[in-house]
């Protein structure tokens, strides 16, 4: 059983490498930095579609913990968000035309791009709605986290995605252009989340939040899951199976202790719940024009729409690392 | 100032920091030799010869390969060690440190404070025999097996090698007159015990035997210090702790405050992109302080985060813990009461119990239709949702996540064989093998309900056959051998009897210095004709057994409500 298991799974690991790499003739380069990626550098990995709004943050955001160059696939945005990332002096961005839903939701294009250039590096895999926090992030750069990582022998770095959202209606405050979106969404569940061991991965499958309660609670088993790897020393034998969920070889998703201990963990602060306005659509409305045509008109209406409103008086409003520390959504562990 | 304290100096990276330490060091005279590792690029020990040139007193020895765990940086301390004890003849004491090592306090102070304890070699020199911290099984065997291959570099040769001597039973011999020392490779020692064991003229043989020992640098001069020093003090200078793993806990700037005040003369290991650390210490500064080295604040800092990585915090589960079953090191966060069949024997328990202690009580919070949380709120701490749905899909953690979120605040609540049970009964096997838990049960009891409610008889008897079998499969599982919680069975008609009594004994539990404040117990529901309700289903064929012996005709309640 052991032995098939681990044939198969690694049959599954030439399959999705194979996969990237066909997939990754889909991917046309806009601007071609990675000349400029040096020995060591901290690379940061993203796919996205239409997320303008979101993108002079979340440069702001990684750069500052230390993220040396970016490369994103821009998949057929119409919003100018890859002519603003290839106007960007530490970005490589490439275009792809083709199926988001068939490049199984882009992971095909990140592990192309990860085997090519994340050899040797650490690095980060991450929506542009994603936020990385690690321990002492606020005072230790994430080269800090990267080096203790190597020193102690580990490859992998594991999270919690935590949502946060907005107090009321999505809709009812969008996030500017630039701004931080966790101004507005600085709400979060601090203590609803269920953990099965998912053993074919090793991996653990993480569950709840504010997005089961809030759309699956009729069917919770198909609620999202929030467990995730973003930080990987990759080696190009590496391969994301499903999202940034778990890897294969599974070695690489055991970042957790199963005798009572707790290994340092960091959270993903998704801020998925949030209606991004540019300041186009901005302007278009204070104008009151008429733009039941455009698609960006549409998403934006589409966020007002939804009157869910997530909040509950139970719901905590995030400050800092340490705070998810204390509550027990992330761990120092022994790097103090 | 006449320079009577020297310094070597291992150094393999960073080394622009290691330059700026040397060259704090230096300013107040005192000579260091450099030892260079052998496979550092050339490009990157020329930079650091060239920034060091101007400095008379530094010195660099010959080079040797560096390997973690393997002699050859025992063979490194004894090039740079010879090289300056030959070069300064006015050096009187040698301190060993890494380019990694920070000094906390001017040298001089340091200086001044050695000059405070003549004679006295600071190497920390512990018994092997009573060593306690090495890590990953490998402690006497350090001395009596051979290690021929580093750890790091071929670690599945190492473990073979490691297997393989075990199984033959080998054992080498010690060097007749030595007794295995271990300790911190960073020492202090004065000019005559360093010089007698470089002089010694048993050193080949010595060398010969540590060549072949598992991490010599922590156990050569540890041990031969033994043989030739007037007064050991068994301690480093160097403030270094070590993690579980026997790695060096490392620090950055936000540690600068917690350095300053340890008062100790140097720290390793230092992050290399530690700014404000090295900006800091190594600002010129005159000795001022007299201040004995205190390193237990730091001590106690990681301590606390090694207990964190290898006990965690009880009663959490998360992304970085998931422990395997009794593995736990406490299954819940704190202690909670579990009350079945409370509810139905008396009017208003969750009303009297939330008054009368100071808990949060909630109702039953594992009903079918929702989770009954205190106040019938629809969300609860931690953000849990009283949907069953939601509940059902992992009642235990449903559980834990409650009892960690609400950490500081006893939580109560209701149970009985008509909740969700879980897959086998999960979710009680995991309350009543849980150390936290208080479960108190009054079988039977959930025949009250029926009987009042007065419905449809066959349907009634039905349910009452039904709970019954569900109470008689959790009362056999509280009663199993493997238990941990604090559990208390009464039958109904055993607990009608002196109610007072109990509940006592159950509040003293919950608010052990509040008992004065049980002064009314809480009234009994109206039970006339329960007994002839039991005949008759016993009459429909049922058995009710788990009420106990209930009679037909019931007794007037107790006449008094109040305790004595």
């Amino acid at each position: 059983m052991g032995i098939l298991t681990s044939y198969r799974l690694r049959l599954m690991r030439r399959r999705w490498k194979i996969r990237a790499r066909l997939k990754g003739r889909e991917l046309q380069p806009l601007a071609e930095r990675t000349g400029q990626i040096g020995k060591n550098a901290i690379l940061l990995f993203a796919t996205l579609r239409n997320e303008k709004p979101r993108l002079a943050w979340f440069l702001q955001y990684y750069r500052a913990l230390g993220v040396e160059h970016f490369l994103f696939v821009d998949n057929g945005s119409e919003d100018g968000s890859a002519e603003y990332l290839a106007g960007q002096p530490d970005a490589s961005v490439w275009r792809a035309e083709a199926s988001y839903k068939a490049s199984r939701f882009g992971m095909d294009w990140m592990n192309g791009l990860l085997r090519r250039y994340g050899h040797g590096h650490w690095a980060l895999t991450v929506d542009v709605d994603e936020f990385f926090l690690y321990p002492h992030c606020d005072t230790r750069p994430l080269r800090a986290l990267t080096d203790w990582l190597d020193d102690a022998g580990l490859r992998s770095f594991g999270t919690l995605l935590l949502d946060v959202y907005p107090k009321g209606p999505v809709g009812d405050q969008p996030c500017l252009e630039g701004q931080n979106p966790l101004e507005i969404a600085s709400w979060f569940d601090s203590g609803n989340y269920t953990i099965t061991r998912n053993h074919r991965f090793r991996n653990l499958w993480i569950q709840g939040g504010p997005r089961a309660r809030g759309y699956f609670a009729d069917q919770p088993r198909a609620a999202p899951a929030l467990n995730k790897v973003p930080l990987v020393k990759w080696h190009r034998s590496f391969v994301y199976v499903s999202s940034t969920h778990m890897l294969l070889p599974r070695g690489l998703n055991l970042t957790y202790d199963t005798l009572g201990g707790e290994k340092a963990s960091g959270c993903l602060l998704h801020a998925k719940f949030l209606a991004t306005l540019s300041d186009k659509v901005r302007e278009e409305m204070a104008r009151g024009q008429h733009y039941a045509e455009s698609r960006e008109y549409q998403a934006y209406a589409s966020g007002i729409a939804d009157r869910t409103d997530l909040w509950t008086k139970w719901s905590e409003r995030f400050i800092n690392w340490r705070q998810l520390e204390i509550m027990g959504l992330m761990s120092k562990g022994n790097w103090a | 100032m006449s320079a009577r304290l020297g310094f070597i100096m291992l150094v393999h990276t960073a080394l622009d920091r290691a330059a700026d330490v040397v060259r704090f060091v230096a300013a107040t005279g005192s000579p260091v030799v450099i030892h260079v590792d052998a496979s550092t690029p050339p490009a990157q020990r020329e930079g650091l010869l060239q920034a060091l040139a101007h400095l008379p007193q530094v010195r660099f020895c010959k080079r040797h390969r560096c390997d973690w765990g393997t002699w050859s940086l025992v063979a490194a301390m004894q090039s740079a060690s010879e090289l300056l004890l030959r070069d300064f003849p006015g050096v009187e004491r040698v301190y060993a440190m890494s380019g990694a090592c920070l000094p906390l306090r001017p040298v001089a102070e340091l200086q001044a404070w050695l000059d405070r304890h003549p004679d006295a070699d600071f190497i920390e020199s512990v018994n092997v025999a009573d060593v306690n911290w090495t890590k990953g099984g490998l402690n006497e065997e350090r001395f009596t097996l051979w290690f021929p291959v580093g750890f790091k570099r071929r670690k599945w040769v190492f473990d073979r090698l490691v297997d393989a001597q075990r199984l033959l039973h080998v054992k080498r011999d010690i060097p007749d007159g030595i007794v295995p020392h271990m300790g911190s490779q960073w020492w202090c020692l004065t000019r005559e015990t360093l010089e007698a064991i470089l002089k010694d003229p048993m050193r080949p043989v010595y060398d010969r035997y540590f060549r072949q020992v598992w991490i010599p640098d922590e156990s050569y001069f540890q041990t031969l210090v033994r043989l030739h020093a007037r007064r050991i003090e068994s301690r480093s200078l160097t403030l270094g702790k070590f993690d579980h793993q026997g790695k060096p806990h490392v620090f950055y700037d936000d540690h600068l405050t917690l350095l300053r005040r340890s008062d100790c003369f140097m720290a390793r290991k230092i992050w290399r992109g530690a700014d404000r650390l090295y900006q800091h210490f190594l600002a010129p500064r005159e000795a001022a302080s007299d201040a004995e080295p205190q390193p237990s604040r730091i001590d106690r800092h990681f301590a606390r985060a090694t207990e964190q990585r290898v006990r965690g915090r009880p009663g959490l589960y998360m992304a970085s813990r998931f422990p395997v079953a009794n593995r736990e090191n406490g299954k819940t966060a704190e202690p909670y009461s579990v009350f079945q069949g409370f509810t139905e024997v008396f009017q208003d328990f969750e009303g009297w119990l939330s008054a009368v202690a100071n808990c949060r009580v909630h109702g039953h919070l594992f009903a079918p239709q929702k989770a009954q949380f205190a106040g019938r709120e629809r969300h609860f701490a931690g953000g849990l949702s009283d949907s069953a749905t939601l509940r059902d899909y992992n009642p235990r953690a449903f559980l834990t996540n409650l009892l960690w979120a609400t950490r500081g605040e006893r939580q109560c609540f209701q149970f009985g064989p008509g909740d969700t049970q879980g897959r086998k009964f999960d979710l009680l096997w995991f309350m009543a093998t849980d150390s936290n838990a208080q479960i108190s049960v009054i079988s039977g009891a959930w025949a009250v309900p029926l009987y009042r409610s007065g419905g449809d008889f066959a349907q009634l008897r039905r349910e009452a056959a039904r709970l019954q079998r569900i109470e008689s499969e959790m009362i056999e599982i509280l009663h199993a051998p493997q238990t941990r919680a604090r559990i208390r069975i009464w039958t109904m008609a055993e607990f009608l009897e002196n109610p007072a009594e109990p509940l006592h004994t159950l509040f003293d539990e919950i608010a052990p210095h509040s008992a004065a404040r049980l002064m009314r117990l809480p009234d009994l529901v109206d039970l006339t004709g329960f007994g002839s309700f039991l005949q008759e289903l016993r009459n429909q064929g049922m058995q009710p057994v788990l009420m106990g012996d209930f009679p037909t005709t019931p007794l007037p309640p107790d006449p008094s409500h109040r305790m004595k």
